[in-house]
């Protein structure tokens, strides 16, 4: 655990005064302190290209008062500087009255171990994995042009105290390992990207040599590419595989149930509670307590720990996902997805895991159902806009279905969609769900968090594809 | 306060001394202070205020061609000892690459102009909120807009870079921006719009009445969309998308892409990308320029670069590093692009819009569907169409889709050049595209 003060003229006891004093007419509000450690090794073009080590310091003090947040932050930990900032959010205040929420839910629950896993492998190792990535892929195959590959690691320790003294501390490690193949061929240039990762060591991730497993599927989604045709353009019926692509759930649902944007009624789902927003046999819900996911944690950045809150049971909208302040003015409770990417910001809102279930369907079922339309297997980003509920996401591969059978490639084409009525669309889910690799980071008002989803193959009746090919 | 070029020095020269005493060859550090104050609004009420002070420094360590680099916002000396000899340890188990260099001496910035990038005004946070409350009046008139949102951010920051080498130079810039976001609601749809000013002095920014009137007038024009059809067709990009290709142009000719083989336009220097009409220029001094530079991340002197001349691709935006493994000279990009612009074309908008009798006009594109390997892009988009020059009815949840080597080429650009972002652009038309719709 990481002690925030021992190097500073600031004792505990000076904290909890001043946190106290700051927030005593306010709803509510807190300091975070937050310690992180990071690295990122970077392989490219036959050479280690960067080796980085980094380590932040700072504290975020936040003070709530109906609507309103006033937020101060700096990476100086002294009295002086958080004097300021109590000085600071006071002016803001200067006007307002509440009545501090000191009540906050506990658990002795713990998603993952206080490791640092940057210590836990010595950089002449994590060294040799990339260069034998680099060999590996070369020696491969000789339509490999480059090869790029990655070692980030983090280990984020935060300390939140409160109103009156009650301080809730979390130690999360999280790593990510990725590869990026370039392939040519005849004047064709293709990249496959895959990568893994989670809170935990880096060899938990790398035993039994894994990593050529990562190399593997690079590899391969690069050269089902090499291939690809034009993809066409139109309305037509969508099977999405397992896995990752739930980040269509992510962008078209996910977002418009986080609480800020239904509070404040910009969101498309905001008078829908109670209501059917998706198809009979689709339940989505959002899990912060998967063991190790790169999306869970054991307290959010308000100190609520966080739990598996069900979105949309068999079709019906249940919940929203709640931080304290939303919770609060929307009558309702926290649900521990109050997150900050770091001290610089202020909470939200966020996704931890996002899951559809699984249906009993087969992906065979509803390939040979579909007589023109599109298979999508992996995709790269996708986005949303709130307001209007239309989302996007850009497939990385996918292939054209004919009359029930699996075609060609197609090239990379963006999908769009409508978020409220896509759910409806969806007419078959199947029995196979599979959580993502584990390297997803979710934007939202400029803060990325990790987070994971899962889901299992589904149909989707309708949907534009943005091919090229009318 | 921002941190002061004194103290900034003090701790730069701290880092390069300790660096060479523990052995380093060469060495070089950044370290900056930027402070930013923003109010935001939400239906002309205060919902937040956020005050930043963020330091930050980061330092490279050489052994010859070895190299590592560190990055912190902890600057007690003692805190940046520790890292300071991790990353030579790092260093110097690091192997070889014969392209790590400090720049050129010969090519590192000397005179460094006054662009007048710092504006010394404070507007204090009640200043701020008079500012929105107007701005926010003036969204709210109309009754289909049920939500508005607004901020003022002003931010000053102030850095040194320093070298081994002996450079050590550095500048304070400030920005003040001020957003506005809108949300429109009808029986049929919602939608949201926005506009924003950002500049370098207080004095330049838009009054707020008119950022708050063209958000709203905006985002009503865009209720009650329809899904239009696929088809190919002309399209006209609105300045704040066209800016894009720009973008991802830039991208496609920094030297990092080219030298790993990684961009479309890899082997294309000397070669016609675009109509002969078209000139892209990059000018870093421009005063007070939202992208301006006194000289790049690396210390490197840049000056005003032609990219593209009559449609030819004929410079890169090259860095120490990557113009080593290209045998080219940096041209202090190091960093990438800093005032991008296509200079003007010679149609004016309005004919622009009569160039066809339909065309589909973008006001807004999502997604991340651009691929600079292959050139190929697919993105969602929401706009208008336009009959015989007229605006008929807003568009939404349509995909466009092309390959920038056929789009490039067939870029169209309006004379309405204005220089409010650090990349502009005029408006665009691009013939032939794929639009996927119903």
């Amino acid at each position: 655990m990481s002690n925030f003060f021992d190097k500073s003229d600031l004792s505990r006891k000076d904290v909890d005064e001043i946190v106290s004093e700051t927030l005593k007419n306010c709803d509510d509000g807190e300091i975070y302190f937050e310690n992180s450690k990071s690295e990122s090794i970077l392989l490219d073009d036959n050479k280690i290209k960067s080796s980085n080590y980094s380590s932040d310091l700072g504290f975020g003090f936040r003070a709530v008062s109906n609507e309103v947040v006033a937020y101060s932050h700096s990476n100086e930990i002294s009295k002086d500087a958080l004097k300021n900032s109590a000085k600071n959010l006071q002016s803001t205040l200067k006007s307002i009255k509440g009545t501090y929420n000191h009540e906050i839910s506990k658990s002795n629950n713990k998603f993952y171990d206080d490791i640092n896993p940057i210590e836990q492998k010595t950089l002449d190792a994590k060294l040799e994995v990339l260069n034998n990535v680099n060999d590996y892929l070369r020696k491969k195959d000789s339509t490999v042009k480059q090869v790029t590959a990655s070692f980030s690691g983090e280990q984020k320790s935060i300390e939140i105290i409160r109103s009156g003294g009650e301080a809730l501390t979390d130690v999360r490690p999280l790593i990510r390992f990725n590869v990026s193949v370039m392939l040519e061929k005849n004047g064709r240039k293709e990249t496959g990207v895959y990568g893994i990762g989670g809170r935990q060591s880096y060899d938990e991730y790398l035993k039994n040599d894994n990593w050529k497993n990562v190399c593997e599927e690079a590899l391969r989604i690069a050269t089902v590419n090499l291939d690809s045709k034009p993809a066409p353009a139109g309305e037509m019926k969508v099977v999405l595989g397992p896995g990752w692509p739930a980040i269509l759930i992510h962008e078209a649902i996910g977002h418009g149930l986080e609480g800020d944007f239904n509070r404040k009624k910009t969101s498309a789902f905001h008078d829908l509670m109670g209501q059917k927003v998706a198809s009979e046999g689709v339940t989505i819900v959002d899990d912060g307590t998967i063991d190790k996911r790169r999306g869970s944690l054991t307290i959010d950045d308000e100190g609520t720990p966080t739990e598996r809150t069900v979105l949309i049971e068999n079709g019906i909208l249940k919940n929203f996902m709640q931080d304290r302040l939303n919770a609060r003015l929307m009558n309702t409770r926290s649900t521990g997805s109050g997150r900050r990417e770091s001290y610089k910001h202020i909470v939200l809102p966020r996704m931890r895991n996002t899951m559809m279930l699984s249906g009993n369907q087969t992906q065979d079922e509803m390939i040979k159902s579909v007589d023109k339309g599109i298979f999508a297997v992996s995709f790269g980003g996708g986005q949303v806009d709130i307001t209007s509920g239309k989302f996007v996401f850009n497939c990385t591969e996918a292939y054209e279905i004919n009359n029930g059978k699996i075609g060609s490639p197609i090239k990379g084409a963006t999908l769009i969609g409508d978020g409220p009525s896509i759910l409806k669309e969806v007419s078959m889910v199947g029995n196979d769900m599979m959580m993502d690799p584990g390297i997803g980071t979710c934007g939202k008002a400029g803060q990325g968090v990790p987070v994971g989803v899962a889901q299992p193959s589904i149909l989707i009746d309708k949907m534009t594809v943005g091919g090229t090919k009318l | 306060m921002i941190k002061d070029e004194e103290y900034l020095k003090s701790k730069a020269s701290f880092c390069l001394d300790l660096a060479k005493k523990l052995g380093a060859t060469d060495a070089s550090v950044t370290v900056g202070n930027s402070i930013s104050e923003t109010v935001s609004f939400r239906n002309k009420v205060l919902d937040e205020s956020n005050r930043s002070d963020s330091l930050a420094i980061s330092i490279e360590t050489y052994l010859g061609k070895k190299k590592s680099s560190i990055t912190s916002s902890n600057l007690l000396d003692e805190n940046l000892k520790t890292l300071i000899e991790k990353c030579f340890e790092t260093t110097k188990i690091t192997p070889d690459d014969e392209f790590n260099s400090l720049p050129d001496k010969d090519l590192l910035a000397k005179n460094i102009k006054d662009l007048n990038l710092y504006d010394q005004s404070h507007i204090e946070n009640d200043k701020k909120i008079d500012y929105l409350k107007e701005l926010e009046e003036t969204a709210s008139i109309d009754k289909k807009i049920i939500n508005t949102e607004s901020g003022f951010t002003q931010n000053k920051s102030n850095f040194i870079l320093a070298n081994s080498d002996g450079f050590c130079n550095g500048y304070k810039s400030s920005s003040f921006t001020a957003s506005c976001v809108a949300v429109a609601k009808n029986e049929n749809s919602m939608e949201r719009d926005y506009e924003f000013t950002s500049k370098c002095h207080l004095n330049d920014i838009s009054n707020p009445s008119e950022l708050g009137k063209n958000a709203a007038e905006q985002t009503i024009k865009k209720l009650n969309p329809k899904k239009i059809g696929s088809d190919k067709l002309s399209i006209i990009f609105d300045k704040r998308i066209s800016k894009g290709f720009l973008s991802s142009f830039a991208g496609a000719i920094s030297a990092s892409a080219i030298a790993r083989g990684t961009s479309f336009l890899k082997d294309k220097l000397n070669q016609p990308i675009f109509s002969n009409l078209i000139n892209v220029i990059d000018k870093p001094d421009l005063i007070k320029g939202m992208g301006s530079k006194c000289f790049d991340s690396e210390g490197v002197r840049s000056d005003t670069l032609k990219l593209v001349s009559d449609g030819v691709l004929i410079n890169y935006l090259v860095d120490t590093y990557n113009g080593k493994k290209l045998k080219l000279k940096s041209n202090g990009r190091s960093g990438g692009s800093t005032n991008l612009y296509f200079e003007n074309g010679n149609i004016n908008y309005d004919d622009l819009l009569k160039s066809h009798s339909k065309i589909l006009y973008v006001t807004e594109t999502i997604g991340h569907g651009t691929n600079l390997v292959t050139g190929d892009y697919s993105v969602g988009a929401n706009g208008f169409l336009i009959e015989n020059g007229e605006f008929k009815y807003p568009v939404n949840e349509i995909t466009i889709a092309g390959n920038f080597n056929e789009m490039f080429k067939n870029i169209t650009l309006a004379n309405d050049l204005e220089f409010k972002y650090s990349v502009n652009s005029p408006t665009m038309m691009i013939d032939g595209m794929t639009v996927a719709g119903k």
